[in-house]
């Protein structure tokens, strides 16, 4: 097992969703998970400290919550499909935060996207990555 | 006896149904994707099933970390599009078939598949954008569906061997139903993409391109396919693509591709689509 983590981890710029990432997350997902109600995303709004009072996530993960750090709160134990309703709640779309999280705007990640996607080549591990320096 | 008769393997992404929904599908960004659709949509005309076993996975809607079965099956009559944050998709609700529904799970589990069976259980893009991209824009879906979850956001997802067998034993299933039934099944999601992470964007044409050449000519290698090469070549998101084996398992051996459409992207995502008879 120990083998099959170190390639998952070895792979650039990706975050796997194991079980150390599902169990460092819990609170800060099913606060995201919350917003899905209407209810919950007018009580966020009008009072996001208070609201984020309810879940015991860690100081860390609340501040990057607050900060909107989209890929801070991924590697703290976020997942992109719980952390999207973060962003809904924001109005902001799903390229916005990917933007956010690969340090470019939301115009050059939707041109990047029209273009092809970002290529598999030198992203495979770590070191392919650091060759294209 | 019920049967298989055929199966759709496609791309959900939520982008498609809010093209669809914001009536966008005739711009420039959007034409050649619905364009390639066409043909599918004719397909699913033509072939009429009674009843779909439509193989998706939720996206934190109706399961959440709660709770996160690895295989769930729907039994109810009725299924609600979901909320996802911007208020259900104004499609119609799907309709279940809960007899066949029924006799699947306790045949699938009989079969040592354990299957979670769900009663209540709101839809979301992962259902209903397939419908649409294969059904059009109707007032009433043309049969009714048997949604069947897949876990592949908590890793790790079934093993792509597993979900073939599960295909396989979903043959099984259908065909000690007593009821003269045509049924299709579809596998849906992929292809390559990462939605997370500083190499979101992520797409692999080859990859995909060779996935969609074995479902017929190799399907053996990609039952094999471990874990870590969809998440390194096909981005984190398209291990996805472990559920369409379950719809090539529940084919026969020998099923013929009748169709195959190729585009990236739709927002963050390679889409693929392709159809087998058996």
């Amino acid at each position: 097992m120990a083998s099959e983590k170190t390639e998952f981890e070895d792979i650039p710029g990706t975050y796997l969703f194991n079980s150390d990432r599902s169990k460092a997350g819990y609170h800060l997902n099913m606060f995201c998970m919350s917003l899905l109600k209407p209810e919950n995303r007018d009580a966020f709004r009008a009072d996001e400290e208070a609201y984020l009072d309810r879940f015991p996530m860690t100081w860390e993960q609340r501040h990057m919550v607050l900060d909107r750090d989209w890929l801070g709160m991924i590697k703290t134990g976020g997942n992109i499909y719980y952390t999207a309703k973060l962003g809904a709640t924001d109005g902001k779309s799903f390229q916005y935060i990917a933007g956010k999280m690969s340090g470019v705007s939301e115009k050059d990640y939707a041109d990047m996207m029209i273009n092809g996607g970002r290529s598999i080549e030198n992203n495979r591990s770590k070191s392919d990555a650091e060759q294209k320096g | 006896m019920a049967r298989i008769i055929g199966g759709v393997a496609t791309s959900h992404v939520p982008a498609i149904g809010a093209a669809i929904d914001l009536g966008k599908t005739d711009e420039d960004y959007w034409k050649p994707l619905f364009d390639g659709y066409i043909p599918s949509k004719k397909w699913m005309a033509d072939t009429e099933p009674d009843v779909v076993i439509l193989v998706y996975n939720d996206h934190a809607t109706a399961f959440s970390l709660e709770l996160i079965p690895t295989f769930a099956i729907g039994v109810a009559s009725e299924f609600p599009p979901a909320d996802e944050g911007w208020g259900p998709r104004k499609v119609p609700v799907v309709k279940g078939h809960p007899d066949l529904a029924w006799h699947l799970s306790e045949s699938l589990i009989l079969d040592e598949f354990d299957m979670t069976v769900v009663n209540e259980m709101p839809v979301d893009h992962g259902l209903t954008v397939p419908l649409s991209l294969m059904c059009g824009e109707p007032d009433e879906w043309p049969c009714p569906v048997i949604p069947l979850a897949v876990n592949v956001i908590q890793y790790p997802p079934p093993t792509g061997n597993r979900c073939f067998e599960l295909g396989r034993a979903i043959r099984r299933a259908v065909e000690s139903f007593d009821r003269d039934l045509k049924v299709v099944v579809f596998g849906t999601g992929g292809m390559s993409h990462q939605l997370h992470g500083e190499r979101a964007g992520l797409i692999n044409k080859e990859f995909d391109r060779q996935f969609l050449d074995d479902l017929t000519a190799d399907p053996e290698r990609l039952k094999q396919l471990p874990h870590i090469e969809y998440v390194r070549e096909a981005g984190s998101e398209g291990i996805e693509m472990v559920m369409w084996l379950i719809m090539r398992g529940a084919l026969s051996d020998d099923a013929k591709e009748v169709y195959r459409f190729y585009h990236v992207p739709a927002s963050n995502t390679a889409v693929g689509n392709i159809i087998l008879e058996n």
